[in-house]
This record gives structure tokens, C-alpha cells and sequence, in this order.
């Protein structure tokens, strides 16, 4: 299994997991952060989600992502999987675990990874809510702002 | 020279369709690819200040050159995770 992932299946937090402790033996820490569909958003009654990727790209910015986490913290390990397509309320859009010598590596690398996700991941909800549907769009995706880098970093040591 | 054009999410919803071929003269950059685009479809000039580009999967600036056969690709702001 590969550390970045686009899939339409459903996510499995026990085989990534597995796949970042596997020869974890100086590894004291394990941190995963699943994400998951909800059934409100800005006030709207959210029925279901459609999640569209630029796949090609999605997985190079993960890959990125992960490297920049290892850079960051010395030793840590990244993988995140993230699902596309027709997703139902509670299921999971996205899980990331990050493994480490030590906690506090581990929590921020996998928070500053969902930070990141967020600003330059070229992946996009399509949200059916009671009434209509929209496309939801957050962040100007550039993977060179050094300001959004510091934005997540900071985020993640807070 | 022809390119591929990708648009996704909205943008693809505006233009009703997320793949389509051009044809622009060389030399050529993202910009004229844009401007060919827009000239023919001006509801996505709204997403001129907002976007990000792409030239063959790898995040791109408006000034990159594109020569044929490339895959030029229009993202709106991105809402993942």
C-alpha cells in the first residue's frame, strides 16, 4: 500500500496504520486523524458529498506534503489516504496517521498534513444539502506560499 | 499547437464539460491558453484571481510556456480533506 492515496474505496485507518508502524521499532507514537463527513455545513441540512479530485496532481501534492512533514520533524512518518466520489454523512473523506520517536512529532505533523490538505490539495467537495447543491471552495492552492506553510506549521505547534 | 484542457468543480460545471482540445499558436503560456478559453466562455472569468494552474499535473504560473500536446488544467480554490 502506498503512503499517498486517491481511491474510491472506502478508507481503512487499520491498514494504513499498519503500513506506517510496520519496522516502527525506535517509534514511541502513533497519531491519526480521520475525517469525516458531516451532516451540516453553514447552516445548510448536508445530505451527501461528492469529492472530485485532479488525481494525478492530488497524489504528487500529497507525496509533497508527506516530505514536508519529514523535513519539519526528523523521523516522523506520514501517509494519508483520501477518498473521492458519492460520500454519505459520518463516512470517512480522508485519514492520515503520522508515526514518531515521540508524541508531540507525531500530533503536529499529522495536524500540520490536514492543514496542508486544505490549502493546496486539488480536491473538491460538491455539496447536496436540503434544497440545492454547491461547490464549496476554501483556498487559493500555491504550494511555494511560504506564508500558508508557516499558517499550518504554526497550527500544528500551537 | 493543440492542448489538452482539464476544468474541475465549478469551473467544469460552468463550461459543461471537463475535458476539451484547443488549438492556440505558438509559442504559447498558460495566459494565452486562458485568454482563448475565456474569449469563448467569458463566465469563467470570474476565476481569473482565485484559480491555480496547472501545466501536465504540476502546479504552474500563469507565464509558463505550453507547447503541444501538453495538459493545461484550471483548478478552482481547492476544498478537500
Amino acid at each position: 500500500m502506498a503512503l499517498a492515496v486517491v481511491t474510491r474505496d472506502p478508507l481503512d485507518l487499520q491498514a494504513l496504520t499498519r503500513e506506517i508502524a510496520e519496522g516502527a521499532a525506535g517509534d514511541g507514537a502513533v497519531a491519526a486523524f480521520t475525517g469525516l463527513v458531516r451532516d451540516h455545513n453553514q447552516g445548510r441540512k448536508v445530505r451527501f458529498l461528492e469529492y472530485e479530485a485532479y488525481e494525478p496532481l492530488a497524489l504528487r501534492v500529497l507525496g509533497r506534503i508527506i516530505e514536508e512533514a519529514s523535513e519539519t520533524w526528523p523521523g516522523v512518518r506520514v501517509g494519508m489516504h483520501h477518498r473521492v466520489g458519492r460520500l454519505e454523512i459520518g463516512e470517512a473523506s480522508i485519514m492520515i496517521v503520522a508515526a514518531s520517536a515521540h508524541r508531540a512529532h507525531a500530533f503536529a505533523a499529522c495536524r500540520y498534513a490536514i492543514e496542508r490538505v486544505k490549502q493546496i490539495v486539488p480536491i473538491w467537495k460538491h455539496e447536496h444539502f436540503e434544497g440545492g447543491e454547491v461547490w464549496l471552495e476554501g483556498a487559493t492552492a500555491d504550494p511555494d506560499d511560504e506564508k500558508a506553510k508557516l499558517t499550518a506549521y504554526r497550527i500544528a505547534c500551537a | 499547437m493543440r492542448v489538452t484542457v482539464k476544468l474541475f468543480a465549478r469551473l467544469k460545471d460552468l463550461a459543461g464539460t471537463g475535458e476539451l482540445i484547443r488549438d492556440v499558436p505558438a509559442p504559447a503560456t498558460v495566459q494565452t491558453v486562458w485568454t482563448s478559453l475565456t474569449a469563448e466562455m467569458p463566465s469563467l472569468v470570474e476565476y481569473e484571481r482565485t484559480m491555480s494552474v496547472a501545466v501536465n499535473a504540476e502546479y504552474a504560473r500563469m507565464a509558463a510556456a505550453v507547447h503541444d500536446g501538453d495538459e493545461v488544467a484550471f483548478l478552482p480554490p481547492v476544498s478537500g480533506g
